[in-house]
């Protein structure tokens, strides 16, 4: 019998195979290579690295950088995951709407997002004229360029990223499972905590990954709402590539935060695991 | 658990999740309406609820030669690097999606997709080193290579989704009826995930289109592209144009968004 697997053999993969050896991975080894550069000569070495943590501003700006990043993360599933459970119990108009408000932003630039958030925060924004007007605040309060309006920001960018992948989770599980467990007198509550949430893990994994990796890359939104005063490692690496033109600085910065991204990604990885091995106790 | 005590936690459950529920549509929908109302306004700052409305801000922007070639270049820069993602992504999907179980459709799966979790930026600096060290220039030709690399993630993903649905039951009767591998192709593979890949091919537009971390690195002054120059213009000096060029790419964001629903169901490729 022919199957599919062989009407469509492997080697149709070639093409962007080579493709992506020679404009992704060549370039990433590249980018490896430059960071060992200690300009004396042409020797090789781990002197840009050293340099990154010596002071220890290189430490600080990682450290916070990821930091943004779980905050956002959190952030986006303390909000994603109610709105995904309305979008599961939701009537079909409910779920149109829902996703409209969902994929609408996804779909719009992330400048245009990032511009509503200038508007909104300014000091001649939404909430300080609100509050203003109202005569709670005499002189407009500071929110723009502030880690908690940046986070804020981050959380509304990539909550969508959060959203799909849960919804997609939430909708596979059988609601007879729920019912089961309300029937043998578990609250709401107590059926959400050892049910729903247990098997809603991969889709919350998928949303974690894809959020924490947008938001501690999210050039854009941590330089127009965090502002040049928050130094974060994505504006690190511009400002020593182009502004200063130090490649193998700017390289190794990247390799660091590579590395970093990839460590708590794969943490979280693990963490999932644990969740589910937990879940089966 | 007594009947009320069961009554009132199911009420306390539904009332905390429906409340963020709220809050998450609101936090959603909310900040598009600002931009779109504070892009009338007859003011020259960013205030909001604005002064007065006007259209001024369309003038500068029908006047602003600066945001209109740079949307010229993210426009042209996004067709191509979507031709070369479709061309490149389709034919791997295939073989991905057919060939998932082995390790190496695994392997190259997780290879593919890598663009998707990377710190964007240190792509787009190793392409600059990249292509600085074989002697090539930045041009529209470089930004179309590095923007292909991340884009075509997601014409794989709905690729993939699309033929996983697919029954090879009847790839099968198409071969024994004796139909050759490229008939069967062109006639029962590729009109059921036809809709895919235009949903994937539509998604990697709008992801080039609104590039940031590679076009950075891989732009220079004569191939200036959309979302690099409005935050330039946003970090200089609030310029109220951009809230005109925001409000207009909003509409060409919902007009496509709804052609790509109305033609392929495009919500429901997405999960």
């Amino acid at each position: 019998m022919t199957t599919a697997a062989t009407i469509h053999p492997l080697r149709l993969a070639t093409p962007l195979a080579l493709f992506f050896t020679l404009f992704f991975a060549i370039p990433l080894v590249l980018l490896l290579g430059v960071s060992l550069q200690t300009g004396e000569g042409g020797t090789l070495g781990l002197t840009q690295y050293a340099r990154f943590f010596a002071d220890g501003l290189g430490g600080r700006v990682l450290f916070r950088t990821l930091l943004i990043g779980l905050e956002t993360t959190l952030g986006c599933l303390l909000l994603g995951y109610p709105l995904a459970l309305m979008y599961r119990s939701a009537p079909g108009w409910g779920r149109s709407a829902i996703t409209l408000v969902v994929l609408l932003p996804l779909l719009t630039s992330v400048v245009v997002r990032t511009f509503a958030w200038i508007v909104i925060l300014g000091r001649q924004g939404l909430i300080n004229t609100t509050l203003q007007s109202m005569g709670w605040i005499d002189t407009p309060l500071r929110l723009l360029y502030t880690e908690g309006g940046l986070i804020v920001a981050l959380t509304q960018v990539q909550l969508p990223l959060m959203f799909l992948p849960l919804a997609g989770t939430l909708a596979r599980i059988p609601p007879n499972l729920e019912d089961a467990s309300a029937a043998l007198g578990a609250g709401a509550w107590r059926t959400f905590v050892r049910v729903t949430l247990p098997l809603s893990v991969p889709g919350a994994l998928a949303g974690c990954t894809l959020t924490f990796a947008a938001a501690v890359t999210a050039f854009i939104t941590q330089s127009l709402v965090g502002g040049g005063q928050m130094l974060l490692m994505p504006s690190y690496i511009y400002q020593q590539a182009i502004s200063l033109q130090n490649w193998p600085f700017a390289a190794a910065i990247s390799m660091v935060f590579l590395a970093a991204v990839l460590a708590v990604l794969a943490l979280i990885a693990a963490l999932g695991r644990l969740a589910r091995g937990a879940a089966h106790v | 658990m007594s009947d009320r005590s069961a009554a009132a936690d199911r009420l306390s459950f539904r009332l905390t999740t429906g409340t963020l529920a709220v809050l998450a549509l609101l936090l959603l929908a909310v900040p598009t309406l600002i931009v779109v109302i504070v892009s009338f306004t007859s003011g020259l700052s960013l205030r909001f609820p604005p002064p007065g409305l006007s259209l001024r801000w369309y003038e500068s922007l029908a006047n602003s030669w600066q945001l209109q070639f740079a949307a010229r270049n993210s426009l042209q820069v996004g067709l191509l690097a979507t031709a070369l993602a479709v061309l490149l992504g389709v034919p791997a999907a295939l073989a991905i999606g057919t060939g998932a179980g082995s390790r190496i459709g695994r392997a190259l799966d997780q290879f593919f997709l890598s663009p998707l979790i990377l710190p964007g930026l240190a792509f787009g600096l190793a392409s600059l080193i990249f292509f600085s060290a074989i002697g090539l220039n930045v041009s529209i030709m470089t930004l179309v290579i590095g923007h292909t690399v991340v884009c075509v993630p997601y014409v794989i993903r709905n690729t993939v989704a699309a033929l996983a649905q697919l029954d090879p039951a009847q790839i099968d009767s198409s071969l024994s009826l004796g139909a050759s591998r490229l008939t069967t192709f062109r006639r029962v593979t590729l009109p059921s995930i036809g809709s895919g890949i235009m949903s994937g091919a539509f998604i990697c537009f709008m992801a080039s289109f609104d590039n940031i971390p590679v076009s950075l690195f891989l732009r220079d002054a004569a191939t200036d592209m959309l979302p690099v120059r409005m935050w330039q213009d946003l970090e200089g000096r609030l310029d109220v144009t951009v809230a005109a060029a925001s409000s207009a790419l909003i509409l060409f964001t919902v007009v496509l968004a709804g052609l790509m629903e109305r033609f392929l169901g495009l919500s429901r490729r997405l999960q």
